[in-house]
């Protein structure tokens, strides 16, 4: 097993550990940081994948990676206010209470 | 002669004169007044007859000026040394012009002056002017005076047409058209049933003869290639083409040129009420009595005598030295025959213009059997003169109805001389006229000159008697109805009145006329046929001193005092009342019976010609209403079962199947909507599921 499978395996872990976070749990919060998980992981990808490809000295992965978290961090800001909105509109952070939008 | 373009040709020194330019106006004036008269309102009547007497009056001048043209070239000619390039020596000026073209083919119009047409323009526009003046006063009571005076002077107008034409084609447009104004006329009086029947006799009586006239169009077309009568030499009736027409035979060994004669002639048959085409004109006398003036004695009658002295040269085409052909042998025959047979009929009838009516069918007769052995001199010069008598009579008999508040049956008058004495002096000179009393009326010598050609003819004497008989015949039935209409005692309801003068000052004109013209036709001072002929004129002091002429004369002096005393004799102071028999039916009663039915002709017709159409129209009807009605429901009904089956196709097929699969769309829609729940995490758990299902089978792919 090479170390890159190793990181791969562990990234698969945190995505699919985040994924179920995000699909199961009930507060939006937790979804929320279900997602930040999935991304996560989607970095650890892009870094092992720099690290060991065929092009280690330019710090393309790196670039991509602090982008990555960048917006993930913005994703998170908003995606917080729209929480912190939402409960104070309807007093909940159930998603599943949060239908008002099915058509 | 150029498309499209009017080219002007003359017979002569190659100079057409301005009259002869604008011989156009003479018809074109009257049918144009007709036009504006035919938009004014019913109560403009003083517009109405001004304008129609106005454009008739203008054209008479313009006629007049045509004929003092004609009369005055030759004279001018011979005075200027101009030379005769004219072969025939008679003076004509045409001006043609191309109407049509398709292919080589030219179809050609134009107008003639020559002495026939300006003879004919100035009688036509002259009589015609004198009746239009007369109507003012005739049909002062009538509601539709504006449309009688339209009618009229489209009519004259018309007739104008016939006589200028120099095309057969345009002869025949104005023909119809003379016909048309006719059965207008006729029947203006249509709320009459009798007018209305009279009037659709008339057209389809002429219309028969149309038919073979317009036949002989067709064939003569065919084989000239033109409708000219003259055109340099060129023309339908010129030497060029009357040898080609010779050369061909029709049928019965006639030649062309006969057949189409007697093809025109049967068409001029029917205009001229020639036996057997003769039963419309008696009819005819249903229409205002102006009308019968115009049409029935002057005018359209005359048309058809016209027409064949027009086109005589192509009926005279072949005949030998003196003389005579096939086509002009038939004239002949049956303008004798018709002279003594409505002779025959005038003598027995009651109504005073019928008598007119059968005493016009019997002279024309005469005309044509003068054209058919004298020539075009001998008919046109007792057309001319007829025409003014018989209008004046026609006339006369108007004033006497007018003043016997529209009575028309003889029998109920009488004693008319003292109550009328200006209608009685002028029918009586239209009376002697007619009758052809000796050396002061113009009837005698018109008439004379047909006995006297019939008794020179090489073909058979019969003829000669049969127009002897005739004129007895018309001396005794004049004498009749004069005896009963003047003489006598008044045995009518209402006291007579004499005419004002709007209508007996034509009738003096025209008497003066019915005397004055003879004079132009005297065997001693024959002007009238040197001028038609244009031959050089001599006072023929030696005319009387030719074997038979005199013996004629005397003959014919002594036929006419024989009918006039005969009538005298028969009808003279016995007539009481008016159911009393008539003197002739006491003393031959099947004759009478006979000559009162006239001769049963219509009858005849009722139940020959009529009874076939009448025959043939159930024959028709039967066919329409069983045949082809059945023929046209069974397609009806066949369209209607495919239309029913198509409906059941639509209902339960189509629209069975279009619904069917709209209500699979809305399970299926429902279905589908039923997967929106609105819960994000559920459509997240969806694209798991597929980024899953994805990658399993990426990789199972790769791996194999």
């Amino acid at each position: 097993m090479t170390p890159l499978t190793g990181f791969l395996m562990v990234a698969a872990l945190v995505f699919a550990i985040g994924l179920a976070g995000a699909l199961t749990r009930r507060n939006a919060i937790l979804v929320l940081i279900g997602i930040e998980l999935m991304l996560n992981a989607a970095n650890l990808n892009l870094i092992a994948f720099w690290r060991y490809g065929p092009h280690p000295e330019a710090l393309t992965g790196m670039m991509f990676a602090i982008f990555s978290i960048a917006v993930a961090a913005a994703e998170a800001a908003v995606g917080l206010g729209l929480v912190i909105q939402i409960y104070r509109h309807a007093h909940t952070t159930d998603l599943d209470q949060m239908n008002r939008m099915k058509g | 002669m150029q498309e499209g373009s009017v080219a002007f040709q003359t017979l002569g020194n190659g100079y057409v004169s301005p009259i002869a330019f604008y011989l156009w106006l003479i018809p074109a004036l009257p049918i144009l007044a007709a036009g504006v008269i035919a938009l004014l309102k019913r109560p403009r009547r003083k517009t109405a007859s001004a304008l129609a007497i106005g454009s008739l009056a203008f054209s008479l001048l313009l006629s007049l000026a045509a004929f003092v043209h004609v009369i005055s070239e030759p004279i001018l000619r011979s005075a200027t040394a101009i030379v005769q390039a004219n072969a025939t020596g008679v003076l004509r000026e045409t001006v043609n012009f191309t109407w049509l073209q398709f292919g080589t083919t030219n179809v050609d119009l134009g107008w003639v002056l020559d002495p026939l047409s300006a003879v004919m323009l100035v009688m036509v526009s002259f009589v015609g002017l004198l009746i239009f003046i007369y109507s003012v006063g005739y049909m002062e009571h009538d509601e539709n005076f504006t449309r009688f005076f339209c009618f009229l002077s489209l009519f004259a107008g018309a007739m104008l047409g016939v006589v200028i034409s120099n095309s057969l084609l345009l002869l025949f447009m104005c023909w119809e058209l003379v016909g048309l104004t006719s059965y207008l006329l006729i029947g203006f009086w249509y709320q009459k049933p009798a007018a209305a029947a009279a009037a659709k006799k008339a057209f389809l009586t002429t219309r028969i003869g149309d038919v073979f006239f317009l036949l002989g169009i067709v064939w003569l077309f065919a084989q000239t290639g033109t409708l000219l009568f003259y055109n340099n030499g060129a023309g339908s009736i010129e030497s060029g083409a009357l040898s080609s027409l010779l050369a061909q035979h029709a049928a019965l060994g006639l030649s062309a040129a006969g057949a189409i004669g007697l093809l025109i002639f049967a068409g001029a048959a029917g205009k001229s009420g020639q036996f057997p085409l003769h039963v419309w004109l008696p009819d005819a006398m249903e229409g205002p009595t102006p009308v019968s003036a115009l049409i029935h004695a002057a005018t359209m009658v005359a048309a058809g005598v016209y027409l064949i002295a027009r086109v005589y040269p192509l009926m005279h085409a072949g005949a030998l030295a003196g003389g005579t052909t096939s086509a002009l042998t038939v004239v002949t025959w049956v303008g004798a025959f018709t002279a003594v047979f409505a002779a025959l009929i005038a003598v027995a009838q009651n109504d005073i213009k019928r008598i007119l009516a059968y005493s016009t069918v019997s002279q024309l007769g005469y005309m044509m059997a003068g054209l058919g052995m004298g020539g075009v001199a001998v008919g046109m010069f007792h057309l001319i003169t007829h025409a003014f008598f018989k209008a004046l009579l026609f006339m006369g008999a108007g004033s006497v109805i007018h003043g016997c508040h529209d009575e028309q049956d003889i029998r109920r008058m009488g004693g008319l001389k003292s109550d009328m004495p200006l209608t009685f002096l002028t029918y009586a000179v239209g009376m002697l006229a007619l009758c052809g009393f000796p050396l002061f009326f113009s009837g005698f010598w018109s008439k004379d000159g047909i006995l006297d050609a019939a008794s020179h003819w090489s073909v058979a004497r019969t003829p000669f008697y049969m127009l002897v008989f005739g004129t007895l015949l018309t001396a005794f039935y004049m004498t009749r109805q004069v005896t009963y209409v003047f003489f006598g005692h008044w045995r009518g309801k209402k006291p007579a009145h004499e005419s004002p003068w709007v209508m007996t000052a034509p009738l003096a004109i025209l008497a003066f006329f019915a005397m004055a013209l003879g004079a132009v036709g005297t065997p001693l001072w024959p002007w009238f046929k040197a001028f038609l002929e244009s031959e050089k004129l001599t006072v023929n002091l030696h005319a009387f001193a030719e074997p038979g002429l005199v013996a004629l004369m005397a003959t014919s002096t002594l036929v006419v005092f024989l009918g006039l005393g005969l009538g005298g004799w028969l009808y003279g102071g016995k007539i009481q009342k008016p159911e009393q028999t008539d003197a002739l039916e006491k003393t031959v009663p099947p004759i009478w019976k006979l000559l009162q039915s006239r001769f049963y002709m219509d009858e005849f017709y009722g139940v020959t010609v009529i009874a076939f159409y009448w025959l043939l129209a159930r024959v028709s009807d039967w066919l329409d209403r069983r045949v082809w009605g059945g023929l046209v429901a069974l397609v009806a009904w066949a369209f209607r079962v495919w239309a029913h089956l198509n409906r059941f196709l639509d209902t339960n097929v189509v629209d069975g199947s279009f619904d069917k699969g709209c209500e699979e769309l809305g399970v299926g829609g429902g279905l589908l909507a039923r997967v929106q729940t609105g819960r994000v995490q559920t459509y997240l758990r969806i694209l798991a599921l597929a980024v899953v299902a994805l990658a399993a089978i990426l990789i199972w792919s790769s791996r194999a």
